[in-house]
């Protein structure tokens, strides 16, 4: 045994210890993290995903199956279903049914015992469902095990615990369920956003058909499971698989109540043109461009701390990204010499590895529009600074994290979302004016403020036009915060109790 | 930002500026580093290079020249030689090495040297009334020029808490300046007793004063009051190095003392030295932990990389 150990250590790689211990002035010293690789050989993935219909997996009646990819390796993973027209017909008459015969006849505490028992569930699996997360979509296993998950079963509990007090969240008001809903939602954060729109469309009492973007779908079909391991009555939740047109089918049926969107912009204008005409309700969660401000009297090193959680959290997939960084112009060259080097920290690779800190980009259509508009950036003047020392995997997609310097509002890259790890930075002289070049822009979803100084946050965070606003820390999340977003980020309000509105018909 | 105009040991004004701390986000982010999963290669060599940065230390009313001599020969072996070979039957593990320092009061200093000599491991000396440092400055000079001249080549300096909490921050930087100078050519490191401070804000505060005053390192906490050295205020303290190396090109070092006991817990201090200040900083010029419970802990680990299997704790010595 001792034998076999030894041996086993004499690579090079241990001999190395020996000159690095040694510590003569002569040798530069390193601190390399060798990988630490979270196991995934325990989560099986079959080769071949149906679709979700009245509590079974079912064969899509198209026949038709696409590929899903790891984006860390480019390598296929499975086989997801492409539901048609037909197959969301389906779902949404499966819906129907279990909305009239079960799920508007049980109480709302019955409801609530429901989603306690799958928030439950969530945490049990929680490894499972992150390492799925992982691979499928790209992000670190930390963000995954850390953030993720965690958040998927919050949203679970907390709505569980609305359930049976809906009418003490609209005192002397009369509220119902408003029926069958249609969500579609995006790849970014797909098991999160499944439990936004799941878990309060049950707590209200509606059953929900649910298509996942189509290069996320496994985490989501792997909540299915859950939802049958818990006893969930069959078609209380339907999962169709696929890309654009499926979704256009779901949002198109004349049989759902209501629709609920997070996704791009552009989409999100497509379906509201869909919906229009028709006494479908709607809400929308879409891009931003939200800015990051930060004030001179701000805690600089906390402040840096947010700025890079703001951009780079989860590769910039982010709608509330704080992809806009304006800079009081008195600390500018200070922080940006600041952020320089913090970006050479910053660990780029493999998801799975515990200490990746930016993993891959979801596809290789996002990775191409990125190094397009950072391209673009170039082109117009901005100043690129991506750290040279970051080593970035050779298969897979990969982005360093980048910033411009030198932005102005009315470059492109102050204007459109980049949806990656791109910050764009400018800077202001007062705080009036970092209120207007905040505002100054088609989206309003988030913004974060810097200062030690409450009065001023107050004053500036009142000024802003976005749905949330952070000070003095950026991308917190809580089931009881609503979310969403001013003009072209979106309509109506996800989480708290103005999220419980968009589920419910309030008299 | 806070500023504080002072004059300097030349009489020149001199602007002593603190940036502001966020409390919840320095907590926030210094937790981070509690997430770092470091294993295999980089855990031996964390684990080596955290032996060779220990400060070993006894600090004690019952300190002895006995007491003394028996921790100075821990600090050349922490394990015997041949016990390491033996049970790790290893060519390839390098030998243990020894530690940085051994840290003992100024009467028992020439124990130490007398011991270490020839050694390499450098004899430190808490000086300046410590812990408490509630002593005229006289007295603190005295005991700084008798620790030097008996052989100790860093000393171990408490700041005048007294005079930090009541806003004589002139006080606190002159007594540094005036120890540093009667350090001679010995290396000054700075304790500012970060437990009794009471808010981050402080802390660098109190690092900006000792930094300009001529600090070599700056130092957590003496042991004696608790929280000791915790992540958040090591993390503020790296921080303000960082800021003072940018705008004067100076390296000063860092040395976390009291409170740290493990091997874990040592590992996550030096991923947050690496990701704050650079690699350049992991050296024992640069960083030491005022640790000495610690050191088992890390032998322990070392035995479990190198054998495969955990040992009996008796194997190592409590010295």
């Amino acid at each position: 045994m001792t034998t076999k150990r030894a041996q086993k250590k004499s690579s090079p790689a241990v001999t190395s210890i020996t000159q690095k211990t040694r510590l003569s002035g002569a040798e530069a010293p390193r601190f390399e993290y060798a990988p630490s690789v979270q196991s995934s050989d325990f989560v099986q993935i079959e080769k071949r995903n149906g679709l979700f219909i009245g509590g079974k997996f079912v064969e899509p009646k198209s026949g038709r199956y696409f590929a899903t990819i790891n984006p860390a390796t480019g390598e296929k993973l499975a086989e997801i279903s492409e539901a048609s027209a037909d197959d969301v017909d389906l779902a949404v008459k499966t819906a129907r049914k279990a909305y009239v015969n079960v799920w508007s006849k049980i109480s709302a505490k019955e409801r609530g015992r429901y989603l306690f028992r799958i928030a439950r569930l969530i945490q049990e699996r929680s490894r499972e469902l992150a390492v799925l997360e992982t691979i499928d979509n790209g992000k670190p296993i930390r963000e995954s095990r850390d953030v993720d998950v965690p958040l998927v079963a919050a949203h679970f509990f907390y709505h569980a615990g609305w359930a049976d007090k809906l009418h003490y969240a609209f005192p002397g008001q009369t509220i119902a369920p408003l029926g069958v809903v249609g969500q579609v939602i995006p790849w970014n954060f797909p098991l999160l956003m499944a439990a936004w729109k799941i878990a309060p469309a049950l707590a209200c009492g509606n059953t929900v058909v649910l298509k996942p973007a189509e290069t996320t779908s496994l985490s989501v079909l792997r909540l299915a499971q859950i939802f049958q391991e818990a006893g969930l009555p069959d078609g209380v939740v339907n999962l169709v698989t696929g890309a654009g047109a499926t979704g256009s089918a779901l949002v198109g049926h004349s049989d759902i109540n209501k629709v609920a969107f997070t996704g791009s912009t552009e989409v999100g204008k497509i379906i509201a043109r869909a919906v229009a005409g028709t006494n479908k309700r709607l809400t929308l969660e879409l891009g931003g461009k939200s800015a990051h401000i930060i004030f001179e009297d701000a805690a600089l090193d906390q402040a840096l701390e947010g700025v890079i959680n703001g951009i780079y959290f989860n590769q910039g997939h982010v709608c509330c990204a704080g992809s806009r960084l304006l800079l009081e112009e008195s600390i500018a060259k200070d922080f940006i010499d600041k952020l320089k080097r913090r970006l050479t920290k910053l660990r780029v690779g493999n998801p799975l590895d515990k200490n990746t800190d930016i993993g891959a980009i979801n596809s290789e259509g996002e990775l191409k529009k990125i190094k397009k508009l950072i391209q673009l950036g170039c082109d117009e003047g901005g100043e690129l600074y991506e750290p040279k020392t970051c080593k970035i995997p050779e298969k897979g997609y990969f982005q360093r994290p980048c910033f411009f310097s030198n932005v102005s509002s009315s470059f492109t890259l102050s204007r459109v979302e980049i949806f990656g790890p791109v910050l764009t930075i400018s800077t202001f002289r007062t705080p009036q004016e970092a209120v207007l070049k905040a505002n100054d822009t088609p989206y309003g979803l988030a913004a974060g403020v810097w200062s030690e100084k409450g009065a001023k946050i107050h004053k500036v965070a009142g000024a802003l036009k976005a749905g949330v606003v952070w000070a003095n820390t950026y991308n917190k999340f809580d089931p009881s915060a609503p979310f969403g977003g001013y003009n072209e980020s979106g309509w109506g309000r996800e989480g708290g109790r103005h999220g419980l509105m968009a589920y419910l018909d309030v008299k | 930002m806070r500023s504080i105009s002072m004059t300097d040991e030349n009489g020149q004004a001199l602007a002593i500026v603190a940036a502001p701390i966020d409390e919840v986000g320095a907590t926030e982010r210094a937790q981070f580093f509690t997430t770092r999963s470091i294993k295999k290669d980089s855990k031996v060599h964390a684990l080596y290079l955290a032996i060779s940065m220990c400060d070993l230390t006894t600090l004690e009313g019952a300190d002895t020249p006995g007491r003394v001599r028996q921790l100075c020969e821990k600090a050349r072996h922490p394990v015997p030689p041949d016990i390491f070979n033996e049970a790790a039957k290893l060519k390839d593990f390098p030998p243990i090495p020894s530690v940085a320092a051994v840290c003992v009061y100024p009467a028992m200093v020439s124990v130490a040297v007398k011991v270490l000599a020839g050694s390499g491991i450098h004899v430190a000396s808490v000086a300046t009334a410590f812990p408490s440092g509630q002593s005229p400055l006289s007295t603190k000079i005295d005991e700084t020029r008798y620790a030097v001249a008996k052989g100790a080549d860093e000393i171990d300096m408490v700041i005048n808490r007294g005079a930090f909490l009541s806003g004589d921050y002139q006080q606190v930087f002159d007594e540094i300046a005036a120890v540093k100078e009667a350090c001679g050519t010995a290396h000054l490191k700075v304790i500012l007793e970060t437990g009794e401070l009471g808010s981050l804000d402080r802390v660098r505060l109190a690092s900006e004063i000792a930094m300009h005053a001529g600090a070599d390192f700056i130092k957590t906490s003496t042991g004696k009051i608790q929280p000791a050295a915790t992540l958040p205020v090591t993390l503020v303290m790296l921080q303000a190095i960082a800021d003072f190396y940018h705008k004067t090109g100076k390296k000063i070092g860092m040395k976390p003392a009291g409170g740290i006991r493990t091997a874990k817990q040592a590992i996550q201090y030096l991923c947050m030295v690496n990701e704050t200040l650079g690699a350049e900083w992991l050296t024992p010029q640069l960083f030491r932990f005022g640790a000495s419970s610690m050191l088992n802990d890390i032998l322990r680990q070392i035995f479990k990389e190198a054998t495969g299997r955990y040992y009996y704790d008796r194997v190592f010595s409590l010295d």
